[in-house]
Parts: structure tokens; C-alpha cells; sequence
């Protein structure tokens, strides 16, 4: 089952290493993977989604409370929390007709123009995680663009994002 | 020199406390005032580059200080995980960067699957020089992170005092386990000033001490209820230093006690209520007892896949109450119903004060029908083997070294079948007497180790039990022996066979050995005479106890070659796959 860590974690050099070392050696895959500061001076969280049974997602999270600098590591998948994704999407642009159809999504998904250079633009979607937001708010850029970058935050207790790079250029 | 020494460390640190505390001294003299703030007065080490600047600052401390030098740094980090054994206290290793540290990992790695409190230092190459390839650069901190509680690259000398602090601090507290501060070269020639801190800041690091209340107070019910309890005791007892609450907890209820390999002498092995240990090669009696019980209750043991066997079969009626400092230990193989984390010593201590007083009272009642289903299993299955007159059978070897000994030596261990008989036979009579290799299985851990606990009990009767193959792993470590004018005594049960191997090729690989037998062995009486110490040899059962005798008593390093029955097996054993009530008794 896909779970949701949250990890605080004392900033010094190599934590996240040592974090994502236990997974490896379990041989557990991180999906997604964040790590950001906090206002707590030198607490960084790390937000890990991960997949496993539940018993193994309960070692896992023991073994990383555990650590020496971790304050405190957390499943929260079953916990009140909010998600959202963010999506950058570049879009490479041939001629009129394509333009004012990408132009028209913009419009019609409330997605974001980022930066247009002589040949491409580049565009923000942001929304919670499920599937069909996705595809619905992300499926027509994508088919004609590049996602350059796709990230996740679940807010406003927990926050997580996600980096994917997604090479997929059309014909 | 070891009566000197700690009397000595504290007039040294007086003469710190006169230098002002501002004063700049270099990082390699703030590592060693501060391990002498920690009540160090020996490091086992390895010299190399990397570590100049700290084997130079060691020279002029050398009277507060004691190093000893291994022959190789493996054997250093088993001498020091031998000392911590031995004496409670946290071990400290020195050695220099690269193939210094690399050949430390797997000495590492046995502290932190046995839960040995170490300390240790690496060198690393000079700051500037790091991730450029440079001679003798490894990523140590990478290397040894899944096999260490912390580690640290120390980046400035300014760092260094707090992070000493705190590597003995982690390493002592809670789970022990090694911790390792890898040290560049120019961090150690870099001056700062020394101000060793007060106390340590790690607000991720609050190991627990006591156990729930509510949580004891249910667990105590149950034990005052239960009709087949017992309690199944490891190594976290004996870290915790509880043996004296064990032991009150086994006689207040008159209930069985099992401990693990690990667990070897928290509870008097000749003591009534102790039925010996359980698992893959335990009593049968002990392995009934824990799979027909209705609860257990673990304490400081962890549920080895070598103890559990197969654990879907793994005492299935039973209720557990588990008592453990580390959560992640909880449930982590065999569901816990009651989980107490804590120190065991103090859970144990909570227990004992908890108890209802009317519990204890009727419980040889309630327990007799229990006791007597155990002697039955005792009297069905004993302890046993077929002695023989013609060759030197190693189960008496080991019931002979109980003999001359009484069950007080301090004897350290390899892994393999001397391992198993030695602690099917040699009836430990106290704690920290018994060291040996359990989670990682290392052989050639006995004869260092065992030099380490004879370094920090140099009058004590230390024995290395070793076997032939392990012997030969670290054997060099003689020459540190005879170094140290220690009366170090190494038996090695010498089948000529990589035994535990040769064993299971036999059962389950249908005799077809492959490479088990040690085809060519030094004439170990005469590698004992080349470094200096004795060699003794008894090939006959007759000639067994005098050689015994002879070579615990002579004074210095004596090796003692004792070649045992070539195809002997440890039995009862478990099968691999199997459960505990499936043993296979010979």
C-alpha cells in the first residue's frame, strides 16, 4: 500500500542519506521524495512516499525515529492532511492553430504561464494529487509538451513534493 | 600499569582544568583530553598517515593513555568490542584512513549486530583533499553508516569536544552500539580551543528508560495468571546490567528461564530454573518449553530468526510481553502483545514492584503441572553425546574446560560448532563472562576479543575458544599477546574441517563437501613457539586434561592445538525452515 512519511529530521550533513539508506537496504523504492526547511531553525522535513505492507511501513518508520537525529518520523497517510501537485510543463509550439488551443487550456484549466521563449511555453498546474485531476488538468499539454517537473505538496501540516522527470515529446 | 593508570588519569585532567580553558591546542590533543575526560585509558589502534598528527599527540600522553597495538585493525576493533564485553564500559579504536578503516567494518559491524558500546576514530585525508581520490581516501562515513548507531566526519577541530561527547554518549546509552567519527588530517592539525561541554544536545535522542506504568501493570497481571509462562532473556540483560532483577523476577513467580546465545550468564546456568538456551542448536526442553508456553516474556532479546526458526510455527499459543529499549526491536519478527520499552534492568525493577503479592504466592501451585511437563521434556531429550576413549570428543573438551575452570573463566568465541558446544556445555555462572559473535557470525572474533578482555582483566582467567579455521583469521593477534605480556590462553578445537559448514553439507547437501576441509593447517605449536608464546598439543582423551591443566596454568600466551573427532555434529538441532518443536535430537 502507498504510505506518506513525515520526517523531521536535525539539518546536519548526510541525514537524508542516512534516511534513505534504510530504505535502500530493504529494498523499499521511494516514489517521491522531498526535503524542505521549516521555521524551526536547523529542522529540515522530509517527506517520503513510499509502498510496502503494513508491517513493513511500521519497521521502517520505527527505524527511522530511531535515528539519532531524527525527531520524530511519521505515516501520515491516515492522518487529516492535504496534497498538492505541482506540474511544470513545456510545450513546444509549431504553428498558429496549436498555439491558440494551448492558450485555450491555459484559460480553461486555470494552469499558470511561466516563461514563453521564441519556440515554447512553459506552464504551471497546480491541484491536489488524484488521478484524474491530473490527467484532465495535465493529459493535453502533456501530449504536445515536455513535463519538465512535477512536484507534490500535501499541506498544511505535512508538506511533500514530487520530482519527475518525464522526457515525452510529440511526433 | 593498569594499577597506576586511573589514578593517574585524574591528576592529568587536574593539570588540564590549570591550563586556562581559552587555550588553542590542536585537534589531535582536543581528542585526546577529551577521551581522558570520558575515563578512556586504553585505545586499541593501527597507526597509518592519515593519523600521524593523533599517533603523535598519543606519544606524549603515553602514560595516561595506553595503546595497544594490533597486527592488523580488525583485530583491533574485536580487542576493543572484547574490552567493552568484558568491563561494561564503551571501547575506543584508533585507526588511519582507507584500507585503516575499511579493514575496521567488519569489526564494526559485529559491535552493532551484538550491541557493543565502541568508539571509533578513522583517519581521513586532508579536508581539501576529500572526494578527489587521493591516496588513501575512502568515504568512510558512507561505508560504515548501515553498520554504525551514528557517525560523524568531524569537519572543524572546534567541533571535535562536542562530538566526542556525543559519540560516547550514543554509543554507551540506550541500545549501545559503535559509533565512528571519521577525522581529516588537518582537522587534527588544526588548533581550536578546548572546552569540553557540559553535556551532550540531540533532542532527536531520548532513549527511554521506563516502561509504560499501565502498560507493566497488565503485563504483571498476566504473568500472575498464566499457567506455562516463560521468560526468554537476552544480551539487553546483561547490558542493562539486570541480572539481579532476573534473577528476583525468576524465583518471586519459580519461573522457567531460557536465555539466548547472546544472553549466556545473566541468569546462573547451574540455577534451577534455568533450562539453558533455546534455538537452532538449544535444549530441547527449552525449545518445548517456549513453544508450548502461554506467554513469554522476552527481555532484551530481539527474536533471531536463529532462535524463532521458522517463525510462522514460532510458539503459537502464546501471549508475548516484550521488554525492549529499542521500539524498532518490538514486533519486529513475532507480534508483541504487550510491549515494554525500556531500559530491562529498570522495566525489570518496575516489574518487581508492581507485583501483586497474592500473585506470586499461589504460583508453584499454579506452575507445578508446568514444571513437571519440562522435566519430562528434560528426562525425554537430555544434553548428551557418545563420549569415546580413542579420539577427543569436543563436547568433553568443553565439559573439561568447565571442570578446571568452575564456570569462571571469561571465554570468548568464534561462530560455528565450538560456539555452539561451548554453550551447550560450559555452564557461564555470571554475566560478561561469555563473549561471542552472535548477529554477524564473524570468525576469528574469539582470540582478539578474548585479548581484549584479558587487557582490561589482566588477572582474570580469559580463554579464547577457537576453532581451527577461525584461529587461522586472526591468529597474528599473537604477536600483540606476547607484546603485551598478557596470560592469554587459546584453545583451539582443531577437527580440521570448516565444522558448521561441513555439517550442513553433510545434512542437507547430501555429503558433498566443498571446500570445508582445512587441507594444509600450520603446526599450531610451533606458530605458537615463533611468536614467542607456548604451544601445547593433546591429540588423545587421556592426554586431554593434563594439557588442559598444564597450559591454563602456565604463566604467558599458550596455545593448546586440542584435536577433536573430525566428523562430530552439534546436536539437537533445528533443521533450517523448520519450527522449534521439529528438532532433530541427533
Amino acid at each position: 500500500m502507498r504510505r506518506t512519511l513525515s520526517i523531521w529530521v536535525e539539518n546536519r550533513s548526510g541525514e537524508l542519506s542516512r534516511i534513505v539508506g534504510l530504505f535502500a537496504a530493504r529494498g523499499y523504492n521511494i516514489e517521491s521524495l522531498t526535503v524542505a526547511d521549516t521555521l524551526q531553525r536547523n529542522i529540515s522535513l522530509v517527506t517520503v512516499v513510499t509502498t510496502g505492507t503494513d508491517h513493513a511501513i511500521e519497521q521502517i518508520v520505527k527505524r527511522v525515529d530511531k535515528q539519532v537525529c531524527v525527531l520524530k518520523a511519521l505515516d501520515v497517510t491516515d492522518l487529516r492532511h492535504a496534497e498538492r501537485e505541482i506540474a511544470v510543463v513545456s510545450v513546444k509550439l509549431n504553428v498558429g492553430p496549436a498555439l491558440r488551443e494551448v492558450l485555450q487550456l491555459v484559460a480553461r484549466n486555470r494552469l499558470k504561464l511561466v516563461d514563453v521563449s521564441q519556440d515554447t511555453l512553459t506552464l504551471e498546474a497546480t491541484g491536489d494529487c488524484s488521478p484524474s485531476t491530473k490527467s484532465s488538468r495535465c493529459s493535453a499539454p502533456l501530449a504536445s509538451g515536455i513535463l519538465c517537473a512535477a512536484a507534490r505538496w500535501p499541506w498544511p501540516i505535512f508538506r511533500r513534493a514530487r520530482l519527475v522527470r518525464k522526457p515525452s515529446t510529440r511526433q | 600499569m593498569e594499577a597506576n593508570l586511573n589514578s593517574s588519569a585524574t591528576t592529568v585532567q587536574e593539570d588540564y582544568a590549570a591550563h586556562t580553558p581559552r587555550d588553542v591546542v590542536r585537534g589531535a590533543r582536543i581528542l585526546c583530553e577529551a577521551l581522558l575526560h570520558e575515563g578512556v585509558d586504553t585505545i586499541f589502534g593501527y597507526p597509518g598517515g592519515a593519523v600521524l598528527p593523533i599517533y603523535d599527540e598519543l606519544a606524549k600522553m603515553r602514560d595516561h593513555l595506553r595503546h595497544i597495538l594490533a597486527r592488523h585493525e580488525q583485530g583491533a576493533v574485536h580487542m576493543a568490542e572484547g574490552y567493552a564485553k568484558a568491563t561494561g564500559k564503551v571501547g575506543v579504536v584508533l585507526v588511519t584512513s582507507g584500507p585503516g578503516a575499511t579493514n575496521a567494518v567488519t569489526g564494526i559491524a559485529n559491535a552493532y549486530m551484538d550491541s557493543t558500546p565502541l568508539v571509533v576514530f578513522t583517519g581521513q585525508v586532508p579536508r581539501k583533499l576529500i572526494g578527489s581520490d587521493a591516496f588513501q581516501e575512502i568515504d568512510t562515513v558512507g561505508i560504515t553508516m548501515p553498520c554504525t548507531k551514528y557517525n560523524y566526519l568531524a569537519r572543524n577541530a572546534c567541533d571535535l569536544a562536542e562530538i566526542v561527547k556525543e559519540a560516547f554518549y550514543i554509543a554507551g546509552t540506550g541500545r549501545p552500539g559503535p559509533v565512528l567519527i571519521d577525522i581529516p588530517k588537518d582537522v587534527a592539525n588544526e588548533k581550536a580551543p578546548f572546552i569540553y561541554p557540559e553535556r551532550v544536545r540531540l533532542p532527536g535522542y531520548r532513549p527511554s528508560v521506563l516502561a509504560d506504568p499501565g502498560q507493566v501493570q497488565r503485563a504483571m497481571a498476566k504473568i500472575g495468571t498464566a499457567k506455562r509462562p516463560i521468560l526468554y532473556v537476552g544480551g539487553g540483560v546483561i547490558h542493562s546490567g539486570g541480572t539481579d532483577e532476573l534473577l528476583e523476577l525468576a524465583e518471586r513467580f519459580g519461573l522457567p528461564v531460557t536465555p539466548t546465545l547472546m544472553g549466556l550468564g545473566c541468569f546462573p546456568s547451574g540455577h534451577p530454573l534455568c533450562l539453558g538456551m533455546l534455538g537452532m542448536h538449544g535444549s530441547y526442553w527449552a525449545n518445548m518449553a517456549i513453544s508450548e508456553s502461554d506467554l513469554i516474556i522476552a527481555i532484551g532479546a530481539r527474536f533471531d530468526d536463529r532462535v524463532t526458526g521458522a517463525v510462522d510455527k514460532f510458539a503459537r499459543q502464546a501471549e508475548i510481553i516484550q521488554v525492549d529499549i529499542d521500539p524498532s526491536s518490538i514486533g519486529k519478527n513475532v507480534r508483541a502483545h504487550i510491549a515494554l520499552v525500556g531500559d530491562a534492568k529498570s522495566v525489570m525493577r518496575q516489574m518487581l514492584e508492581a507485583l501483586p503479592e497474592e500473585a506470586c504466592r499461589d504460583s508453584s501451585v499454579r506452575l507445578a503441572a508446568w514444571w513437571d511437563q519440562i522435566e519430562a521434556w528434560k528426562v525425554h531429550a537430555p544434553l548428551t553425546y557418545e563420549n569415546s576413549d580413542q579420539v577427543i570428543k569436543p563436547q568433553f573438551l568443553c565439559q573439561e574446560l568447565y571442570r578446571l575452570t568452575q564456570g569462571n573463566a571469561i571465554i570468548a568465541t568464534d561462530v560455528g560448532q565450538h560456539q555452539m558446544w561451548l554453550a551447550q556445555y560450559y555452564g557461564f555462572k555470571g554475566p560478561r563472562q561469555s563473549i561471542t559473535s552472535g548477529g554477524l557470525g564473524t570468525m576469528g572474533f574469539g582470540f582478539p576479543a578474548a585479548l581484549g578482555a584479558q587487557i582490561a582483566f589482566p588477572n582474570r582467567q580469559v580463554i579464547a575458544f577457537v576453532g581451527d579455521g577461525g584461529f587461522q583469521m586472526t591468529a597474528q593477534e599473537l604477536a600483540t599477546a606476547v607484546q603485551y605480556k598478557t596470560n592469554i590462553k587459546i584453545v583451539v578445537m582443531n577437527n580440521n574441517y570448516l565444522g558448521m559448514v561441513r555439517q550442513w553439507q553433510e545434512l542437507f547437501y547430501d555429503h558433498a563437501y566443498s571446500a570445508v576441509a582445512m587441507e594444509w593447517l600450520p603446526n599450531f605449536v610451533k606458530l605458537a613457539e615463533a611468536y614467542g608464546a607456548v604451544g601445547l598439543r593433546a591429540t588423545r582423551p587421556e592426554e586431554l586434561q593434563g594439557v588442559l591443566e598444564r597450559g591454563l596454568s602456565t604463566p604467558g600466551v599458550v596455545v593448546m592445538d586440542i584435536i577433536v573427532a573430525l566428523e562430530e555434529n552439534v546436536y539437537p538441532m533445528i533443521p533450517p525452515g523448520a519450527g522449534l518443536k521439529e528438532m532433530v535430537l541427533r
